[in-house]
């Protein structure tokens, strides 16, 4: 466990660099994050990173074949738009819990 | 007289089969169970197929042999469930109803899911071993084939039995070393996790098993579609990997009968508690086996310890009392290394594959996290447990909790 100063707000994060109080999102936090991602944030990302919020406030499972099929954006671009490991970026940045990946 | 139905009978549904037939007194319960086919799969076995180490027959026995007497069989395909009304529509028409239903429809493969997967070069060149048709169709290929670039690529997860493709790669590498030709043989492990496994301590054992088995990992690689002109496999991210032989474990999803009962998850598994096995959604229906979307490996030592906390929990819930027993995700699998060893990992929900020995603390005889002979043995002895013991519903010398006496931290 660490702590990590976003947007002037201290937050706590796992040894990954995943929040573990979802509710200390915002926009900035979430910018800032991405920053250190690589990523630059768009409309776009915001409109994804809301569809995760969403589905991991409502205990879904999260997964490529989901999101290819959410309407909100295809794999491919998701995969544009947080490139390498799309899941685990998208949802750092997000500031859920990164999906287990059970098997 | 009161009815549990139960769908689907392959590992899961043939052990609760009986299981429940000793526990339902029988002039008060019928007990039905319905399949599509009448031959049994020991799907385990499909991994040797390809090596020439059994062939179909080793794998197969009619479902007959494995039904107490007393189970109502019905062949034929499942066309749905309509939950509310506690009916089951079979393809035929008829109408089979239920007080208690048992879902065990378990899952498969679907090729169809990747573009290009199942295309031009399928059974020529790309070949799964997941049914037996694939598993057969690789072991002809394998007998005259001269070499080149082999590509084992697991789509999506979840899917069946995790370390089998492990395995597929060990094998491999001792196949055509024993042949004499894998020089010739480039063995490359694609996968869209981030490690050879998922959980750290086996990630790294068996990673590092790769490495000294001279196979290429490639994580973090989710298939987007098969140039099947160019032989290669595209990931949405743009890598390419190529192939002249690819060994594909195509997406599971659960069977279609789940989609269009309107029970299913985006990949066909039903909503199931993970500790009581019941539906998330109706208190007389039950999920056991590869057909549930709970968080465990989908492996028949998963169904099993499964079963045991089943069977007390459905007499539970026919008796009106709270559920006694819980299920703690345990999953216990022997994975063959190749040269007639293996090791073995044994975990559940919270507790990672760790090293020590199994059953027995200190004693073994089988060694987890360790490459040994005996794990091998274990692996073989399996197929005669299966058939004779674990589809009967017998009981085994093995706790169905997972205990961590013997396990090392
Ligand atoms: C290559 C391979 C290697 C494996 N190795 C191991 C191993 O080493 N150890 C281990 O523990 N597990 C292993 N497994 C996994 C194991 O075989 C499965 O997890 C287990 O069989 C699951 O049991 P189940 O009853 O849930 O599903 P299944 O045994 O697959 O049974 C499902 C049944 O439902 C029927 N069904 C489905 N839909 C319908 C319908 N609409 N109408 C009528 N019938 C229907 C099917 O015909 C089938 O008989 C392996 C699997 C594979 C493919």
């Amino acid at each position: 466990m660490a702590t990590k100063t976003y947007a002037g707000i201290n937050i706590e994060v796992n040894d990954e660099g995943y929040m573990l109080d979802s509710s200390q999102w915002s926009k900035e936090v979430a910018t800032e994050i991405a920053k250190d991602e690589g990523v630059e944030l768009t409309d776009k990302h915001f409109e994804v990173l809301d569809y995760i919020r969403n589905k991991v406030a409502n205990g879904e499972t999260l997964t490529i074949r989901g999101i290819n099929k959410s309407g909100v954006v295809d794999a491919k671009t998701f995969y544009q738009l947080f490139p390498g490991a799309p899941l685990k970026k998208a949802t750092k940045i997000a500031g859920v819990s990164k999906p287990e990946s059970c098997i | 007289m009161k009815k549990l139905l139960i769908l689907g009978a392959g590992t899961a549904g043939t052990m609760m089969a009986n299981k429940m037939r000793k526990l339902l007194a029988r002039d008060e319960w019928d007990i039905t169970i319905v399949d599509q086919f009448k031959t049994h799969y020991y799907q385990p076995g499909f991994l040797f197929i390809p090596f020439g180490m059994y062939s179909k027959n080793d794998v197969i026995k009619p479902k007959s042999d494995f039904f107490p007497t007393g189970v109502h069989v019905i062949y034929s395909k499942i066309d749905k469930i309509q939950p509310g009304e506690n009916n089951v529509l079979l393809e035929d028409g008829v109408v089979l109803k239920y007080n208690y239903l048992l879902i065990a429809t378990g899952c498969k493969t679907a090729p169809e899911e990747v573009n290009g997967l199942k295309d031009k070069l399928w059974y020529t060149d790309i070949f799964d071993f997941y049914t037996v048709e694939g598993a057969v169709a690789l072991a002809n290929h394998f007998k005259t084939w001269k070499g080149g670039e082999l590509v084992i690529n697991i789509s999506e997860l979840p899917y069946k039995c995790p370390v089998a493709p492990l395995e597929f790669a060990f094998f491999a590498d001792a196949f055509f070393t024993e042949r004499g030709m894998r020089d010739k043989v480039n063995i490359t492990y694609v996968t869209p996790m981030s490690g050879a496994f998922t959980k750290p301590r086996a990630t790294k054992m068996l990673g590092d098993l790769l490495e000294q088995k001279n196979i290429n990992l490639i994580p973090d690689f989710a298939i987007m579609e098969v140039n099947n002109d160019e032989k290669k496999i595209i990931d949405y991210g743009g890598a390419e990997v190529k192939f002249d032989c690819l060994i594909t474990i195509p997406p599971n999803l659960g069977d279609e009968l789940i989609e269009r009962s309107g029970m299913g998850d985006d990949m066909n598994y039903v909503p199931t508690d993970k500790h009581t096995l019941r539906s998330e959604k109706y208190e007389n229906i039950f999920v056991i086996g590869d057909a549930a979307n709970i968080p465990t490996s989908k492996a028949g030592s998963v169904a099993h310890f499964a079963a045991e906390i089943l069977e007390e929990n459905l007499l539970c819930a026919i008796e009106g009392r709270p559920f006694t027993a819980s299920f703690d995700g345990h999953a216990n699998c022997y994975i063959e290394t190749g040269y007639g060893k293996g090791t073995l990992i044994d975990f559940n929900y919270d507790t990672e594959p760790l090293p020590g020995s199994f059953p027995f603390p200190g004693l073994g005889p089988f060694g987890l996290l360790k490459v040994s002979r005996m794990n091998h043995y274990g692996k073989v002895l399996f197929r005669w447990i299966y058939w004779h013991i674990l589809l009967k519903g017998k009981e085994m010398p093995i706790d169905s909790e997972m205990q961590m006496a013997g396990k090392k931290l």
